[in-house]
């Protein structure tokens, strides 16, 4: 009989919940630690926050401008996580390897998703916390139900994530990196999230009306500024982005 | 105590680590490039195994078709016994990988990334010790994009060994390193031998393969052409040389009748003598023998050892880089 030599194999995965865990931890980590990340995801809903709250440059209609403004830039916060930071950073993943190597690992894909999503949602509630408590200062009022607002930031998620993954998962990293700030932008500007929808001509506003940011800045504007119960038109549109993305990011993702 | 098979360090009765019958590979649809083209592979368990080839030689597909990335388009591959793709799920656990470049998060530190590597296994091997092995101690709180080449290198070979693996793929394990780097990782492929790892490594090294394979696989054009310990393959084939040194002028035309037909000899440098054939025990007698009918007691004489450098210039017509 040898002796235990410091290598002699002892293989095994380590209880799956740990795994996921540790994972999540880890993905959290580098979403927070990077800063062009924290510019899209912290900075701009803040300084838009603030700004447009505090300066009248666009006429938002009846009440308070924050009372306008905070929906919209709460459905901005969960689009810069979910959709242009997680796209940004999965393909980059992707292109240096992480995503090959982890595959590799004891580590099943199904788990790297979950922890990726774990991510995304803990980014989230911070922003959110951060978003609320600047929102308030400036003198936010919500109304309506807390659980109908989860509910369209559940769906949001899973529409963004859907559709960044998709980006990740196809192109090259620089593509996404260039495509993933545009579309933030594009949408940015045209999703309800500080220009109303209504301010566009008739025939935009249907199709605006059909994007995924447009639904989620709405749907939250119905509920947290009009106290409306569950928007479903807005959920059912999410919910179709959510399951088009995810299922053509599973269809068409590749690994490496 | 129970027999064991005389000389071997293998494990007897379990699946070997690697079985790869008959596999090709292309890649691209429109004009196909063959980069594996029928190989055959066994690797046994519990020793060190070099894929030796040219860059290009289908040395990393093998590889990654047996980690479970791809699948061939026709053969078979076993590892541990389980099918890479259909048993990823088994079968992942009991591997380690390092793969050429890449696989750590641009901005996680070093020692973070191997501790949560090591978190993914049950049983891990202790990563300070690793880190202090591998010379990683002074790079642990850097971020992966500012290590060095070696630095990555070496942290790669860390994450593929923290699990306590069965069996290890290193692929260029060494690539890009400086001599120092070089030989830590060497010292840590042996003592995973020791220990019991198998382990598969890819290297356009010569060195490298005659220093720490106990078993040599020589790829090109994605086939296997020659396997063997480092002395067969060199024993085996090629032309050998045999040189002694005597009294300058011996006539050797009696000596070249006394050996086989395809044998040549002659005298390059006064008093030193070069036979060359297959030198094999008749061989030795021969020439000892015509050295005491001339009454020349031999200085020296010695048999010439190919290296694995002109085995693979004769298999393949080819220098190795690097």
């Amino acid at each position: 009989m040898t002796a235990i030599g410091t290598f002699t194999p002892r293989p095994g995965a380590a209880p799956l919940a740990r795994m996921i865990r540790v994972q999540a931890a880890l993905e959290t980590r580098m979403l927070l630690r990077n800063g062009e990340q924290l510019l899209l995801t912290v900075v701009i809903p803040t300084l838009l926050l603030v700004l447009f709250s505090a300066v009248d440059i666009i006429d938002t209609g009846a009440g308070s401008t924050v009372d306008f403004l905070a929906p919209g830039v709460l459905a901005l916060a969960v689009m810069s996580t979910a959709f242009t930071g997680q796209a940004i950073a999965t393909g980059f993943e992707r292109r240096y390897g992480v995503l090959k190597r982890l595959a590799a690992s004891p580590l099943p894909r199904w788990g790297l998703m979950t922890a990726k999503t774990c991510a995304v949602l803990v980014t989230e509630v911070l922003q959110i916390v951060l978003l609320t408590v600047v929102a308030l200062a400036l003198g936010w009022s919500p109304q309506g139900n807390p659980l109908a607002v989860a509910a369209l930031l559940v769906l949001g998620t899973a529409a963004f994530s859907g559709l960044g993954l998709l980006m990740a998962g196809t192109l090259r990293a620089e593509a996404t990196l260039a495509a993933a700030n545009l579309v933030f932008l594009l949408l940015l500007v045209g999703g309800g999230v500080i220009v109303p929808l209504t301010k566009f001509p008739e025939a935009a506003q249907t199709v605006l009306g059909l994007l995924p940011i447009s639904a989620l800045s709405d749907g939250l504007r119905a509920v947290l500024q009009h106290g409306a119960a569950l928007p479903w038109g807005d959920l059912g549109i999410l919910a179709v982005w959510a399951v088009l993305g995810l299922g053509a990011a599973a269809r068409f993702f590749r690994w490496e | 105590m129970p027999s064991t098979s005389p000389g071997s360090p293998r494990t007897p009765g379990r699946a070997p680590a690697v079985e790869v019958a008959g596999l090709v590979k292309r890649y691209g649809s429109r004009s196909p490039k063959t980069a594996v083209d029928g190989l055959d592979l066994t690797v046994a368990r519990g020793g060190v195994t070099a894929l030796l080839g040219p860059n290009g030689a289908g040395k990393t597909t093998t590889v990654e078709i047996c980690e479970g990335y791809r699948r061939p388009d026709a053969g078979t591959v076993r590892v541990l016994g389980l099918d890479p793709v259909a048993d990823a799920a088994r079968l992942r656990p009991r591997i380690g990988v390092m793969l050429q470049s890449g696989g750590v998060y641009s901005g996680a530190r070093a020692e973070e990334m191997l501790r949560h590597t090591a978190s993914l296994h049950a049983d891990p091997v202790d990563v300070g010790l690793l880190i202090d092995r591998l010379g990683l101690g002074s790079c642990g709180r850097t971020t992966y994009r500012r290590l060095s080449g070696g630095q990555q290198q070496r942290l790669a070979l860390a994450m593929a060994v923290v699990g306590r693996p069965e069996l290890v793929f290193l692929d260029e394990p060494t690539a890009g390193l400086d001599p120092q780097a070089r030989h830590a990782t060497w010292d840590l492929v042996r003592e995973l031998r020791t220990d019991g790892v198998s382990v598969v490594l890819t290297t356009h090294f010569m060195d490298e393969a005659e220093q720490l394979a106990d078993d040599v696989a020589i790829i090109d054009g994605g086939r296997v052409i020659a396997q063997g310990t480092p002395e067969e393959l060199c024993r085996g084939g090629a032309e050998n040389t045999l040189r002694f040194t005597g009294r300058p002028g011996l006539d050797l035309a009696s000596l070249r009748k006394a050996l086989p037909e395809d044998s040549t000899t002659a005298e390059p440098a006064p008093g030193s003598y070069r036979v060359t054939g297959t030198v094999d025990p008749q061989m030795l007698a021969t020439v000892a023998s015509w050295c005491a009918q001339n009454g020349v007691l031999p200085d020296t004489i010695a048999v010439e050892r190919h290296t694995l450098e002109d085995v693979f210039l004769d298999l393949t017509g080819k220098e190795l880089r690097g």
